[in-house]
């Protein structure tokens, strides 16, 4: 009787909490998104993807830095003044929170999102210096982020 | 030769054939003391080993990370600690499961000791993940799948332990909180999944992957030291408290008698 | 040696980290030990009186069962 009703009610919690996160358990909305509208409109929310190479504009003057971040299909430019994680930089993946105003991102907090590998510097830089010399030989501008 | 006492089950269960014999031993609480007080110090020691050459491995002798410097010398911990949260947590399901069913005393004890180890390394794989998480991300915390799943782990052991010690009668506790503990058990590939299932500010698996670790030999090796380490220390502890749960609920048998005057 | 412990200028980070797991698990190893040994000594002392009284423990000597 007593495992009976504990069942169900562990039953019942898990439901109500599981279909009361499906709305909500995805931490960011991807720039797709956020131009098909998914994005609450007016309201902050997070925005995740990864920093345009070459997008990054910092002020000479103060804090203020703007960049845009794509998931590869769509791009949205982000504002925003504050001091960023180390993580940050172009190519990387990151979270920012904020919203929507005249179609720019205006971030409150920007998060680093980490990817899942793990290296020395040595074997980055033997890495770097593999993908530059296919640069040269392609013509194109060597990358020196 | 006079044997000790044994549980209702383990009578049972014995006289099913030779094939199962073995298995019926870890129902009786006697062999159980014994066999935990030779093993637990055995498993300590390869454990105290792994971690010293684990820990010089992973502090002293692994390179820096080409993007995070020495901080993720952090996931030397939090890794095994996040792995044997969850673990422990499989483990004591399982117990608390065949106590469930076979009403085995043993499997019962067995859970009940497993639950605050499990609740420990869950709070170390929250709480190292949460200081290596302000360095990288710029926060020690943020309610995104991985996190959140994992604290509800925490809650999980917890709310085991406590409604394992809420009943008078051991074996209803018994029974009510392992009802608990296999309910939980989808939290696990919830865990697990989550980095792949929904957009997460954890990254991904690194070692756990179909194409094999994205992780570099010099840092692979200690983190797999570590975590054998980690598995050593948590098969001492649970011999250990089981050891010591087993001698409180039995102290009115011969066999604890025997103990306490041998 | 003190670039160990700078850690790269994360040493708040990675040594609190080491420090707190270091300090949980000593706890988790030595509570159990500490609590094997009360049960043992508390047995022996009621096992005593039991004696001193002069009752001999002829009753229930089988196993609880569960």
């Amino acid at each position: 009787m007593l495992v009976g009703l504990l069942i169900l009610g562990v039953a019942t919690a898990a439901t109500l909490t599981l279909t009361a996160l499906q709305d909500n358990i995805n931490l960011f909305f991807s720039p797709t998104e956020v131009k098909q509208g998914k994005a609450p409109e007016g309201r902050t929310f997070r925005l995740g993807g990864m920093v345009v190479d070459g997008s990054v504009e910092r002020s000479a003057t103060d804090l203020n830095v703007s960049f845009d971040l794509t998931d590869t299909a769509e791009v949205v430019t982000v504002k925003y003044a504050g001091i960023l994680p180390d993580l940050f930089r172009e190519g990387q993946g990151i979270v920012t929170t904020g919203s929507i105003e005249n179609g720019i991102f205006v971030a409150r907090e920007v998060l680093a999102k980490h990817d899942e590998n793990y290296m020395p510097p040595e074997v980055t830089d033997a890495l770097k210096k593999a993908n530059a010399k296919q640069y040269q030989t392609n013509g194109g501008v060597k990358n020196d982020s | 030769m006079n044997h000790p006492s044994h549980s209702e089950s383990s009578d049972r269960s014995a006289s099913r054939g030779s094939k199962w014999r073995w298995l019926h031993r870890f129902g009786s609480p006697a062999w159980m003391y014994g066999f935990s007080g030779r093993w637990a110090p055995r498993f300590a020691v390869v454990s105290a080993i792994l971690f010293v050459i684990g820990l010089y491995q992973g502090l002293v002798i692994a390179p820096p990370d080409y993007q995070m410097g020495d901080s993720y010398r952090i996931i030397f911990i939090h890794v095994p600690s996040a792995w044997l949260s969850m673990f422990s947590y499989f483990v004591m399901a399982v117990a608390a499961a065949v106590g469930l069913v076979w009403r085995m005393k043993v499997a019962d004890i067995t859970a009940r000791s497993i639950a605050p180890l499990g609740a420990i390394f869950t709070f170390c794989a929250l709480v190292t993940g949460s200081l290596w998480g302000k360095p990288t991300w710029g926060t020690y915390w943020v309610w995104d799948a991985r996190l959140t799943s994992e604290l509800i782990l925490l809650f999980l052991f917890i709310g085991y332990i406590a409604l394992h010690d809420s009943f008078e009668d051991r074996r209803t506790g018994a029974r009510a909180s392992a009802v608990l503990a296999i309910v939980g058990v989808i939290n696990l590939p919830i865990i697990h999944f989550s980095v792949e299932w929904w957009n997460t500010l954890h990254q991904g698996s690194t070692v756990t992957r179909l194409d094999g670790p994205t992780m570099d030999t010099s840092m692979l090796i200690p983190l797999l030291v570590m975590f054998v380490a980690f598995n050593f220390y948590f098969a001492s502890v649970v011999l250990n408290r089981l050891r010591s749960r087993l001698l409180e609920h039995e102290r009115k048998t011969n066999w604890v008698r025997e103990v306490v005057h041998g | 040696m003190a670039e160990f412990f700078h850690m790269g200028g994360y040493a708040f980070f990675v040594w609190s980290s080491y420090a707190i797991v270091f300090i949980a698990f000593v706890y988790a190893f030595v509570s159990p030990l500490l609590h094997h040994q009360r049960v043992l000594t508390e047995l022996r002392k009621s096992t005593q009186t039991e004696r001193k009284t002069k009752v001999v423990a002829t009753q229930s000597p089988a196993a609880t069962p569960d």
